[in-house]
């Protein structure tokens, strides 16, 4: 008897010994040295393989006309839109005075806007061609075939049951590991040792945190990557953005306070490096924000400067106006894309619908983050461009390079009204119809 | 649903998209739409006409829309040719006919619903669709032009039957169609 728990409890402390030991060799170890063991890679492919299957197996249970008919839909709009200007459309018998039937074209145009418009869509997530197998994205299609419906309920028992309490656990650690290591290195004297060490932790931390969430990122390009006294530039899905690059390279950040857990981190960040934060209400004070930009940019040991112009999370599916203060300052551009693919989970970010902690709930529970960057050459702003171009011809190289549209709508409607300019600029356009020929009122319809 | 589907002439696939496109609107989640809803379109915003669209969603007095509203007012704009695709040929008058299509017009215009577009709302629309950029006696004579020509029964207001007459050349079909995929 005594044997038999003397061997039992011999087997236990075996494996409270081999666990730590699996965890400093898969996870730790390779994310301090930088190097990818492939295990999130082996993942990813085995999830694609059961997407396949669930594509396959919905097309044969639901008539495959219906199927196809809701993927053309999602994937092409609802409506079809005819791009003619007002100048077209208006022109007809009248010469160039007003008619009743003027209003057709403003009907048309507003209900056009109403069934479809670019703007709103991209502030919420992007909408699957195909069923990802999570029940937050599913329209019916689990109750296809039981053995649809199987693999659903065995995805949530991994999922919820298997890697979530694994994902919570390293990303406790990951946050205790960063706040008691910056707290360490922030102890330091300030000097090249306190630098090289600072960097190493934000770089450790970043791939730890990829981890957390079995990322399996792509870096393309990596010749490119930007340099110290410059500015990064790329288009902004979620606060994973920064965790992505900062896994790749050290960069000093610019953005907005945040409260909770995400402050903390900052907090934590701020106690190493040199990092710009701001106030929302702050950040439209841009004289205020391009002087901090430029000071920093000036000092070429500083970290390269990461900033994020489209100023708010877009779905991204799209590429929105870039604000143009971080381009008028001048030095070097290197501009980031940054792709995700959505089948393995949605990393938009919400704010106004999620909190952090739901966000983080999600993101924890999804299948992994799978995502390309394409690190592009650098650019500068040229003699006689202005920067708004600059800023355009910045947005339509990185949109370009990761697949997305380029709206020339701003970000930022996602929380505030348009302005009402641009509707006097739709006012002016049909006056100039209106006016066209001479003085107005002068009869001569017929 | 069927019946009603029949006679908004929409398919079943149209109808699911056209239903997430109504939750993605409803920021209150609680199955109906609100002026602020539509306002929050950017690309309605800045329609000069926005509101009066906005308002041709509501019935008199309501401050809130549910999908069947919703969808009965777009399928105002259901191209006429698909008309000729029904079977129900001795039902209603589809919502997408000629006639319909042209009372919608009328209806922005006609805030009162007297059945009547008077001087002061004629001027009211001109003033929506030109803003700060003509002046009132400029735009007051635009008015009493068109009126002047499409009054036929001498009582200085604009009738259906007189806008009807108006726009009888114009091609409403090709103006007040969107083309629904599927």
């Amino acid at each position: 008897m005594e044997k038999h728990r003397g061997g039992s409890s011999l087997v236990e402390g075996k494996i409270l010994l081999v666990l730590p030991i699996l965890f400093l060799v898969l996870v730790l170890l390779p994310s301090m040295l930088r190097v990818s063991l492939g295990i999130s890679h082996i993942y990813v492919k085995i999830v694609i393989k059961t997407f396949e299957w669930a594509t396959l197996q919905i097309e044969k249970g639901v008539k495959k006309q219906k199927a196809l008919a809701l993927e053309n839909l999602i994937s092409n709009g609802i409506i079809q839109r005819e791009e003619t200007s007002m100048e077209e459309e208006m022109a007809g018998q009248r010469q160039g005075c007003f008619s009743l039937a003027d209003v057709l074209y403003f009907s048309k145009k507003g209900l056009e806007a109403v069934a479809d418009d670019e703007v709103t869509r991209r502030f919420s997530s992007e909408e699957l061609v195909s069923w990802n197998l999570l029940s937050r994205t599913n329209v019916n299609f689990h109750q296809v075939s039981w053995q649809l419906t199987f693999v659903w309920i065995s995805g949530i028992l991994i999922r919820y049951c298997l890697l979530l309490p694994l994902r919570i656990g390293l990303s406790s650690f990951s946050i205790l590991f960063l706040v008691s290591a910056t707290t360490l290195v922030g102890q330091f004297p300030n000097g090249r040792v306190k630098c090289w060490l600072s960097n190493q932790v934000q770089m450790t931390c970043a791939a730890l945190g990829v981890r957390c969430l079995s990322g399996a990122v792509h870096f393309h390009n990596r010749e490119n990557r930007p340099q110290k006294g410059g500015i990064c530039v790329a288009n902004h899905t979620s606060p994973l953005d920064v965790l992505i690059l900062a896994s790749d390279g050290c960069y000093s950040l610019v953005g907005q306070v945040h409260g909770g857990l995400l402050g903390l981190i900052q907090k934590s960040c701020m106690k190493t490096a040199q990092h710009v934060l701001f106030e929302r209400s702050e950040m439209k004070d841009r004289h205020l924000v391009r002087k901090k930009i430029r000071e920093h940019i000036a000092d070429k040991t500083k970290l390269p400067i990461l900033i994020f112009p489209e100023g708010t999370c877009i779905n991204n599916t799209s590429v929105m106006m870039f604000k143009k203060g971080s381009f008028e300052v001048g030095g070097t551009i290197h501009p980031v894309a940054i792709k995700y693919d959505p089948r393995f989970g949605d990393p938009f970010w919400n704010s106004m619908k999620y909190s952090t902690m739901t966000y983080a709930f999600k993101l924890l529970t999804s299948w992994a983050i799978v995502c390309n960057v394409w690190y592009l050459p650098p650019m500068v702003k040229e003699e006689e461009e202005d920067a708004v171009h600059f800023a355009d011809r910045v947005k339509a190289v990185i949109a370009a390079q990761g697949g997305m549209s380029v709206l020339p709508w701003d970000g930022g409607l996602k929380r505030k009204k348009v302005k009402e300019s641009f509707k006097e600029e739709q006012q002016k356009k049909y006056c100039r119809i209106v006016v066209e020929n001479g003085a107005v009122g002068n009869g001569n319809v017929h | 649903m069927g019946s009603r589907a029949s006679t908004l002439l929409l398919s079943h696939s149209q109808i699911t998209r056209l239903y997430s496109r109504f939750t993605s609107l409803d920021k209150g989640e609680n199955g109906t739409l609100s002026r602020e809803d539509f306002q929050r379109i950017p690309e309605l915003a800045i329609n000069p006409l926005g509101d009066r669209i906005i308002n041709a969603f509501f019935s008199e007095g309501e401050d809130q829309v549910n999908f069947r509203g919703f969808m009965r007012t777009l399928a105002h704009f259901r191209p006429i040719e698909d008309n000729e695709k029904s079977k129900d040929q001795n039902g209603p008058e589809p919502l997408n006919s000629r006639s319909n299509k042209l009372h919608f017009a009328f209806r922005l215009y006609d805030l009162d619903k007297d059945d009547k577009i008077s001087r002061d709302e004629l001027l009211q629309v001109l003033r929506m669709m030109v803003g700060v950029n003509i002046s009132d006696e400029q735009l007051g004579s635009i008015a009493d032009r068109t009126i002047q020509e499409a009054d036929q029964d001498g009582d200085s207001a604009i009738s259906f039957a007189e806008f009807v007459k108006v726009l009888e050349k114009v091609d409403v079909e090709q103006k007040m169609s969107i083309r629904f995929l599927h």
